[in-house]
């Protein structure tokens, strides 16, 4: 627990104290079976010169079915490389990580997975990406595709089933992937910085989408994002890892009462657990006296006309 | 951060200063927007479509445009003298085509001794034949069978080249596409195999010709063989660095989504680069007629290469021209077509295909 001290508003709910509801809402939540459990993860990349970067030390974590974990850090702090982990796409240099209670060895069906980047393929239609995965599992293709037609109403796509990815907004594109990710029925979905790509409006949309989903579907979602506000907005819990090596900085227990909304944005609880995640990620800014740090801008050299001002 | 003044005060101080016209920021530097210039060379962008006609038309216009100058306008090159009438000159005959010089002399001698003087017109070499001559050449050796009873017919021997050519780049691709593609998929098998084919890739493939007469005999085998070697080691690092540039994004979203090994290749790997590969095809069938002249002089030549130079033999240069020309508008044909079905086989990478 490190950070300055803040001031917090004085108020019955903010992050540590909680009250009432909140707490048992998260007891609820503990109470349920450990869905992901990682114990000491460490990650050590080594260049072509034999030079080695730590990118993650001693991460240890627990989540439990139907948690919405979000993921937070400053740049460079491994939390790419950490779902990466968690996916079975990377290697892990020490400690466990086991899914349900079965180690993770390589990809596997029991963890989806949505990308930054838009990874649809091309060549398929909508309908035949959503069923692509059931059909890579044995299932034969009309069954695949009957499946995935009923994924694809639930996302509210069905209208483009046999639509090409290049015919869809990148909105769009993100909801058919987390549609494919779900068909496989996995236990836990992990999605790396998913929204990043997409404009302020089609974010905020897919925020809802997500939420509403998650409602919906018995799934276990570690999320990824440098976006506080939308880590506050969709999580239960809130991972924060510090840069260099990259390490748990803190767990947050989000404060902000389900069912969620846009207006909450506005409430004292949400504005302390974003001002927390601020102090965290971002110290030195926090820290800093406002605009007597500002005077450093002073060295650049005036170019304009004196009386020519513009504010 | 200066602290903020009263308005009145402001205004007031700023106004002899507004008077003044802007200075540029370093003393004696001209100001850098008085120098736009426009740029001819910038990011590509596609034309508008009439513009793209008319070059596409100008880009063989032009060209034909030349060779019609040099051969129409008299004043233009003409280094000989075609003979019309041999006047006195014992050792001329109509149609021979003589040196400038030699003709003058021919001319001026004759005027000395009082006799009938040479007539002659300006003529290029006769391995420049006039546009109209090639095509007169063309429309005849497509159309009538050939005046000399040894020789053979254009359009047979150019059928004969087209199957040799559809052999040899079917066998090589048959092969080299999939090692090519296993290859670009996995290190360890690229690092087996792509040392010894980068080496061999360098031999050339006609010092192959004798040892393949030797091993298939002197008809088709041989020359089937050379397209093959010509092509096939170019095509698998070809291939294999076409394969290598596929999205690493899908490749790993497919391994979440279970697929596996050979499942992977067939079923994401190979559907994500095709529309590439497909265009390195296109490529690498050019590559292939560029050997078939080589091949084809092989063992007993063949195909069109046998007419080129039958036809050169007997100084029908054009001919030898019309027959160049064949070749051409043959591949630029087929590469138009794989093109425009690469459009409907690929919807999804029109840049691609």
């Amino acid at each position: 627990m490190s950070g300055a001290p803040i001031t917090l508003p004085i108020e019955a709910c903010d992050y540590r104290t909680q009250c009432e509801p909140v707490r048992a809402r998260f007891e609820r939540l503990k109470a349920r079976e450990v869905a992901l459990r990682v114990e000491g993860l460490g990650k050590v990349f080594r260049n072509a010169d034999g030079v080695e970067t730590v990118a993650l030390r001693g991460i240890d974590l627990v989540t439990h079915r139907r948690e919405f974990l979000c993921v937070v850090g400053p740049s460079g702090c491994g939390k790419s490389t950490f779902v990466r982990i968690l996916a079975g796409l990377e290697t892990k240099s020490s400690g466990t990580v086991s899914v349900g209670g079965v180690p993770v060895s390589g990809p596997g069906a029991d963890r989806g997975m949505v990308f930054q980047g838009y990874t649809l393929f091309p060549w398929l239609t909508v309908k035949r990406n959503v069923a692509f995965g059931l059909e890579e599992n044995g299932e034969a293709r009309h069954v695949a595709e009957r499946e995935a037609l009923q994924w694809l109403a639930l996302i509210g796509l069905e209208r483009f089933a046999d639509a090409y990815p290049h015919q869809l907004s990148g909105g769009m594109k993100q909801r058919v992937a987390i549609a494919r990710a779900l068909a496989m029925r996995p236990r836990i979905l992990l999605m790396d910085e998913p929204f990043s790509a997409l404009d302020a409006q089609s974010r905020a949309r897919m925020q809802a989408y997500l939420i509403e989903i998650w409602r919906k579907i018995d799934i276990t979602i570690v999320f990824i994002t440098h976006d506080l506000d939308e880590a506050v907005y969709l999580a239960d819990r809130i991972l924060v890892l510090k840069a260099h090596p990259g390490e748990v900085e803190e767990l947050i227990e989000v404060p902000v009462p389900r069912p969620r909304h846009p207006g909450q944005m506005q409430t004292p609880e949400f504005h302390a657990t974003r001002a927390r995640l601020d102090a965290l990620i971002h110290p030195g800014e926090a820290e800093a006296d406002g605009p007597a740090d500002l005077g450093g801008l002073d060295m650049v050299t005036r170019m304009a006309s004196v009386g020519d001002e513009v504010e | 951060m200066r602290a903020p003044q009263p308005r009145h005060l402001s205004d007031r101080d700023a106004a002899p200063a507004v008077a003044v016209a802007p200075l540029p920021p370093v003393a004696g530097a001209a100001p850098v927007a008085g120098r736009a210039r426009r740029s001819w060379i910038g990011v590509a962008r596609p034309l508008s479509r009439r513009r793209h006609g008319t070059l596409t038309l100008l880009s063989f216009l032009i060209p034909l445009g030349l060779w019609a100058a040099v051969s129409y306008l008299p004043f233009l090159w003409h280094p000989l003298v075609e003979v019309t009438n041999p006047g006195d000159v014992a050792w001329m005959e109509p149609g021979m085509r003589v040196p400038r010089a030699a003709f003058a002399e021919e001319v001026a001698a004759a005027q000395g001794a009082g006799g009938a003087g040479p007539e002659g017109r300006p003529a290029n070499p006769v391995y420049l034949p006039a546009p109209h001559e090639v095509a007169v050449a063309l429309w005849t050796a497509l159309t009538a069978p050939p005046p000399q009873r040894d020789a053979i017919w254009l359009p047979a021997s150019l059928w004969h080249s087209i199957q040799i050519i559809f052999w040899g780049f079917t066998i090589s691709s048959l092969v080299g596409v999939p090692l090519g593609v296993l290859c670009g998929a996995q290190a360890s098998i690229a690092r087996l195999t792509e040392p010894v084919i980068e080496f061999v890739r360098y031999l050339p493939a006609p010092a192959f010709g004798a040892l393949m007469v030797a091993i298939l005999g002197i008809y088709d085998g041989p020359k089937i063989a050379i397209i093959v070697i010509g092509t096939f080691f170019q095509q698998v690092l070809v291939i294999a660095n076409t394969t290598r540039r596929v999205d690493p994004l899908l490749v790993e979203a497919a391994l979440t989504m279970g697929s596996r090994n050979l499942r992977l290749i067939r079923r994401v790997i190979v559907p994500a680069v095709l529309p590439q590969i497909y265009r390195d095809q296109r490529i690498l069938l050019g590559w292939a007629w560029t050997y078939l002249i080589v091949a084809e002089l092989i063992g007993t030549s063949s195909g069109i290469t046998f007419f080129i130079t039958q036809q050169a033999r007997y100084q029908h240069f054009d001919n030898v021209y019309a027959a160049i020309l064949v070749i051409g508008l043959v591949g630029i044909a087929t590469d138009i077509a794989l093109a425009l079905l690469g459009r409907r086989l690929f919807p999804y990478a029109r840049a691609e295909a």
